[in-house]
């Protein structure tokens, strides 16, 4: 039989505000254990939560931009469990009534265009974390991320595929991104995704059973592990077997998914309003205002991109990557006029270093305005394009704008006929046997007199009047 | 008369005219707690250096012309509001030695007008009792007889004024532990309208049904202490962002040409027959007053208890669940691991009664129960809503008995939590439909215990209550007693 899989993703988001979803504490990464915590986030006995409005219109944002019906009245629940990293034995989140509900994002993959369902995003906020001592039978309890807040975006099991999976989480990281209000750290667990997959025979319209995937920290675990899921299951079916509604946990290292041990998925979590929050109302005014902050998103970037610099779709897609990346494109364009020379130089050497180097287009060493004028450069025949190779190169070295650099180096291009042609008679005359075999039919002979020159001239010539006096002298007999 | 049996304003008025000093009423005030405290036991902790050392102070901020009516005024705190540096432990081991680096803003807000913290009081654990019977620091003892419960949950803080052993108090009221224990004390006790005092820092119960409010030993009191603890608080999300008028002008004021509501369930089997005259006697004195009194009814009445014992626990199951043993307060010696450490922590650091309505509301919200008990408990809270709401369309305020009996044994209901959750069936809906409502003394039974009246208003409408309250104190001239201690 042919089986088709099912898959619906929940994202969780930490929000990029600068205090927390219900206190005054920092919501910073990284600070010293519980240096960042109140009575408050301690949950202490009783104090009372207030909510952070930047964290409503930061969720609203991420609504807006996947096409959400926000709700005109939400509230917050709690969610009951014992934890240690969780200090009132509830974590305040949603659930009856969401933020906001049914919205989509459109991805592409090989197989074509896709429109995927998002069933509700919803606000809440985040667990501490243990630190276990490996020499002693006891754990350390950190409570900096208890109460930064989150957003989950819980998708519609409308994907079909681990490559479709992957489009679909990119596309919400980028946008998340874009709207900064998130900074899409994986590894830092900023943005975070479980799986729901099950299997179905093609043509069948009721799900199966399903299993849930949990630690898949970047997207291609995200990819690997619902692969290594969607083959578990397939051969599970083959066999006559039935799959086991659980919770796994994908291992990097062995490359599989293994069961999660079934006490600790066994919750009743007793969901119930917040008592002490209030319902949050938002009426169309604030849609509005929120909405007139919204950046231009990636895919209508793309397509402008495409449209106004007439640039081919890949390398549309390559330059709106990211927001930084987007405007600094933008910014060489504007400086040298010449938007493919741009994409060219921005997407081939640029990026090239910067990956090397791991480094982020936000601290590249070579400015907008001084990448765009070394284009000018070229343009105007100052430099040629073998030139500008090294020159980019120092300049991201050094930092230096490009005219500093030719400066110092004496890049200029020769441009002289005069001079040139002294040069082109001393390599003829320096290579009789050459020139004979190249006058007898030998054409690619004449590619060695170029090189010869530019040698010569340490690369400084015009190509073009290369070319063109080369002709003329070998030609002539 | 001793400085410790006077009334806020008297004493205020005594301070002001400098007849007398602060530092003078706190040591009268612990002269009397040194005297009967041992009978009574209403307090968990003293403050006895902390006192001395703010009487001091008020002393100096009232030669310095301070006029406010709490300044230099002892004042007992139950012991669930939280004090900063000093300990709070809601009657409770799990809490014993909790002590909060912050201030409830009630506490705050009387630290600010120079009020004396005499200690805090003795409390039902977690405020979950009707007697004060389930503190884990022992029992109240009623002052009136030492044989009976003083009420609760609030029955320390009612204990003490009604024993001078403070001035005025402030108690918590979840379903009626500020109005029962007024009553069976003999003081004047009132909660006010849910949202109108702050519960930042006061250690939640029911978060949808907790409100701070005062013990006193008079209505006019009762205005002085309101006008200090109601307030908007930016930190509690709950709190309403409504006027607070002076409580004080609504004293002294007429109630003729009133309606006043006596709602017909409030007056059936299960109330005790002198608590009935005396109730009656109160009605006629307010009928003379010039107020016209007319039946209404309140129709959802009989499923209030009921209603209440399935919010109030299914939120109490979840405000508790932060008692783990992780980050301070009781935790248990020789865990072996983190299950049983909660286990050990919470079986020995929860008394019976809290156990028992953390099971209750557990299960009240448990998957496949939710929707038959706590969906349809709130459900049936909006109807006992619109009861009150439709009541307050032909009348001012209601007015009922406070409990159904006079002050009971101690020891006489522990083994019946039913027939303990009654003694607040006249309280309750209050709690369940947000309004203020109010006890004031009416009468004594014949072996000599205190009966009150209650009054309920609309939402915020607790000016109203201090006025009819008042206009009753001053006509039906209720016998001065003291407790004989």
């Amino acid at each position: 039989m042919h089986y088709e899989p099912v898959i619906g993703l929940e994202v969780h988001a930490q929000l990029l505000t600068n205090s927390k979803i219900f206190c005054g504490c920092s919501a910073e990464f990284g600070a010293a254990p519980n240096s960042h915590t109140c009575p408050v986030c301690l949950g202490m006995p009783g104090v009372l939560p207030v909510l952070n409005k930047t964290v409503v219109e930061f969720a609203m944002k991420m609504a807006l931009a996947t096409h959400c019906r926000i709700n005109f009245m939400s509230n917050f629940a709690r969610k009951n469990y014992f934890y240690p990293d969780l200090p009132k034995g509830y974590q305040i989140s949603q659930y009856a009534l969401p933020l906001a509900e049914h919205g989509y994002v459109d991805v592409e993959t090989e197989a074509g265009k896709k429109r995927i369902g998002l069933t509700r995003i919803h606000m809440e906020e985040d667990a501490g974390k243990l630190v276990h001592d490996e020499h002693l039978p006891s754990s350390y309890v950190d409570l900096n991320r208890t109460g930064v807040p989150l957003i989950e975006i819980v998708g519609e099991p409308d994907i079909r595929s681990a490559e479709e999976a992957a489009a679909y989480l990119r596309r919400l990281h980028e946008t998340l991104v874009y709207l900064e209000i998130c900074d899409g750290n994986m590894e830092e667990g900023s943005f975070r995704c479980d799986a729901n997959v099950s299997l179905r025979p093609v043509g069948q319209e009721t799900f199966g059973t399903r299993t849930e995937l949990k630690n898949m920290n970047s997207f291609r675990n995200v990819q690997r592990a619902l692969e290594y899921e969607i083959k578990r299951q397939e051969y599970i079916l083959e066999s006559g077997g039935e799959i086991v509604q659980e919770t796994r946990l994908w291992d990097d290292t062995q490359g599989l998914t293994l069961p999660m041990r079934s006490k600790e998925e066994a919750h009743d979590y007793r969901y119930f309003p917040d008592p002490d929050l209030v319902e949050i109302h938002v009426d169309d005014a604030w849609i509005k205002d929120v909405e007139s902050t919204l950046p231009e998103l990636p895919l209508e970037k793309r397509e402008r991109f495409i449209r106004e610099y007439e640039i081919p779709a890949y390398d549309a897609g390559v330059l709106t990557a990211s927001k930084p990346l987007a405007e600094y494109y933008e910014a060489v364009v504007k400086v040298c006029g010449k938007p493919k020379p741009a994409a060219n130089w921005v997407m081939g050497d640029l990026l090239r270093f910067l990956n090397e180097d791991k480094a982020d287009i936000r601290t590249c060493p070579v400015s907008a305005e001084a990448l765009g004028d070394m284009i000018r450069l070229i343009e105007e025949g100052t430099i040629s394009g073998k030139m500008a190779k090294d020159l980019i190169q120092e300049m991201y070295k050094t930092g230096k704008p490009p005219r500093a650099i030719i400066e110092e180096k004496g890049m200029v291009q020769i441009t002289d006929e005069g001079a040139l042609a002294q040069v082109i008679d001393e390599i003829i005359a320096a290579n009789p046997n050459q020139l004979v075999q190249y006058r007898s039919g030998k054409d690619k002979l004449f590619g060695y007199f170029v090189g010869q020159t530019m040698k010569a001239t340490q690369g400084k010539a015009n190509p073009q009047l290369i070319n063109e006096l080369l002709k003329k002298k070998l030609d002539q007999s | 008369m001793e400085l410790n049996q006077l009334t806020i304003h008297a004493l205020r008025d005594k301070l002001r005219a400098r007849e007398t000093t602060a530092v003078a009423a706190a040591e009268s005030v612990f002269d009397r707690i040194d005297a009967v405290e041992g009978k009574v036991h209403a307090y968990i902790s003293l403050m006895r250096d902390e006192a001395l050392k703010t009487a001091e102070d008020a002393d100096r901020r009232i030669q310095n012309g301070d006029q406010g009516d709490l300044c230099g005024i002892p004042v007992a705190l139950k012991d669930i509001l939280c004090t900063q540096g000093f300990k709070t432990t809601c009657g409770s081991r799990i809490l014993h030695n909790f002590i909060p680096p912050y201030d409830a803003t009630v506490v705050a807000a009387l630290k600010q007008v120079g009020a004396v913290f005499v200690g805090k009081a003795n409390m039902d654990e977690f405020a979950m009792g009707s007697s004060t019977e389930t503190s884990w620091f022992g029992v109240t003892r009623n002052p009136w007889d030492l044989d009976r419960i003083p009420g609760g949950s609030s029955g320390g803080s009612a204990a003490a004024v009604a024993a001078d052993e403070c001035i005025a108090s402030l108690g918590t009221d979840t379903g009626g532990s500020i109005r029962q224990p007024a009553s069976l004390c003999g003081v004047v006790g009132m909660k006010p309208t849910y949202g109108r005092v702050s519960r930042f820092g006061l250690i939640a119960f029911a978060s949808s049904l907790d409100q701070i409010g005062p013990f006193t030993k008079d209505v006019e009191d009762c205005a002085i202490m309101m006008n200090a603890i109601c307030a908007y608080d930016p930190k509690d999300s709950t709190s309403v962002k409504a006027d607070v008028p002076d409580y004080k002008s609504f004293l002294n004021r007429d109630v003729a040409g009133w309606t006043v509501g006596i709602p017909r369930e409030y007056f059936q089997a299960g109330i005790d027959p002198e608590v009935l005259t005396a109730v009656k006697k109160a009605i006629a004195v307010i009928e003379a007053a010039g107020a016209r009194c007319v039946e209404v009814t309140l129709p959802h009445t009989d499923y209030c208890v009921a209603v209440y014992y399935i919010v109030a626990t299914a939120e109490a199951s979840s405000n508790l669940a932060r008692y783990d043993g992780v980050k301070y307060g009781y935790r248990a010696e020789n865990a072996r691991d983190l299950l049983e450490m909660y286990k050990k922590t919470r079986s020995e650091g929860f008394g019976a009664e809290v156990k028992r309505r953390i099971m209750l509301g557990t299960y009240a919200l448990s998957s496949g129960y939710y929707d038959a008990y706590y969906k349809k408990a709130s459900q049936v809270r909006g109807r006992v809503k619109e009861d009150f709401d439709n009541a307050f369309r032909q009348c001012d305020v209601i007015l009922t008995p406070t409990s159904p009996t006079p002050a009971f044994r101690l020891g006489e209901k522990t083994d019946d939590p039913l027939q303990m959750y009654l003694s607040d069936i006249y309280t309750i809906s209050a709690n369940l439909a947000g309004i203020p409502g109010l006890s004031v003394p009416c009468g004594f039974s014949a072996q000599g215990l205190p009966i009150g009246v209650q009054f309920l208003a609309g939402h915020f409408a607790e000016g109203k209550l201090l006025q009819i309250a008042h206009a009753y104190e001053q006509r039906a001239a209720t016998e001065k007693r003291r407790p004989a201690l």
